[in-house]
């Protein structure tokens, strides 16, 4: 099973895969493609990924969730391809019998998610430029 | 393509797989690139290899983000004949 999707993330099935009576409290996180002041008028943003070893990142995570949460469970996709604005890019559903360590644990997938697992976006900004982000964006259109 | 990196105690080479992602592969014009490195050779002889032997390497960072087989690994790591070895642009998931 992958954790990278090429069509719209079902954050509701995501739902109903950590979902049990006993796990009181979840927590959904769901990272969205942002227009902003800031950011310049961004259409869309191009998701690519080295698959193999962002898979075995994801799956790591998860395992290290269920080393320090050991009654947690954590579902989660990321999109690759072409993802526009206001379209989600990542979710993550963490369910927990309390809410503090499904707060926590699905915290800890994000961040580690962006430290860890090699994804790059290149925004598509409108008039058909586009640029690199991460530690430094490069306009290369 | 070949070329000697790395110390010279042997004589022998290794051929590993350098795969390129995201803005690193648009500047050198590929994604993939095998090639045969003096052993024992590190991740810094590969490095050294693609920035003075590729074209446009030398716009990549002196110390890039590197995995081999899939593990996230620093410098000095040593490489072994087989191995593939990903140059990763700063990570942008999320």
């Amino acid at each position: 099973m992958s954790y990278l999707v090429h069509a719209p993330i079902d954050v509701a099935r995501l739902n109903s895969e950590v979902s049990a009576a006993h796990l009181g409290g979840a927590t959904t996180f769901i990272g969205s493609v942002r227009r902003s002041p800031e950011d310049g008028p961004v259409e869309a943003i191009e998701y690519t990924a080295y698959q193999e070893m962002a898979d075995r990142e994801f799956h790591r995570i998860v395992a290290e969730v269920s080393d320090r949460w050991p009654n947690t469970r954590v579902a989660l996709q990321h999109r690759l391809g072409h993802v526009p604005t206001g379209e989600a890019s990542m979710a993550v559903v963490a369910a927990s019998p309390h809410r503090s360590d499904a707060f926590a644990a699905c915290r800890y997938v994000v961040e580690e998610a962006k430290k860890r697992v090699p994804i790059w976006k290149k925004e598509i900004i409108e008039g058909g430029t586009a640029r690199w982000c991460g530690n430094s964006a490069e306009r290369i259109g | 393509m070949s070329r000697s990196f790395g110390t010279d105690s042997t004589g022998s080479t290794i051929s590993v797989c350098l795969r390129f992602f995201a803005r690193y592969a648009e500047v050198l014009g590929t994604d993939a690139v095998t090639v045969e490195l003096q052993a024992p050779a590190t991740v810094a002889h590969a490095v050294s290899y693609v920035r003075e032997l590729l074209p446009n390497g030398a716009t990549l960072p002196e110390k890039p983000l590197v995995a081999v087989n899939l593990e996230h690994v620093l410098p000095h790591q040593s490489i072994h004949d087989g191995d593939e070895l990903a140059f990763l642009p700063p990570l942008a998931g999320g």
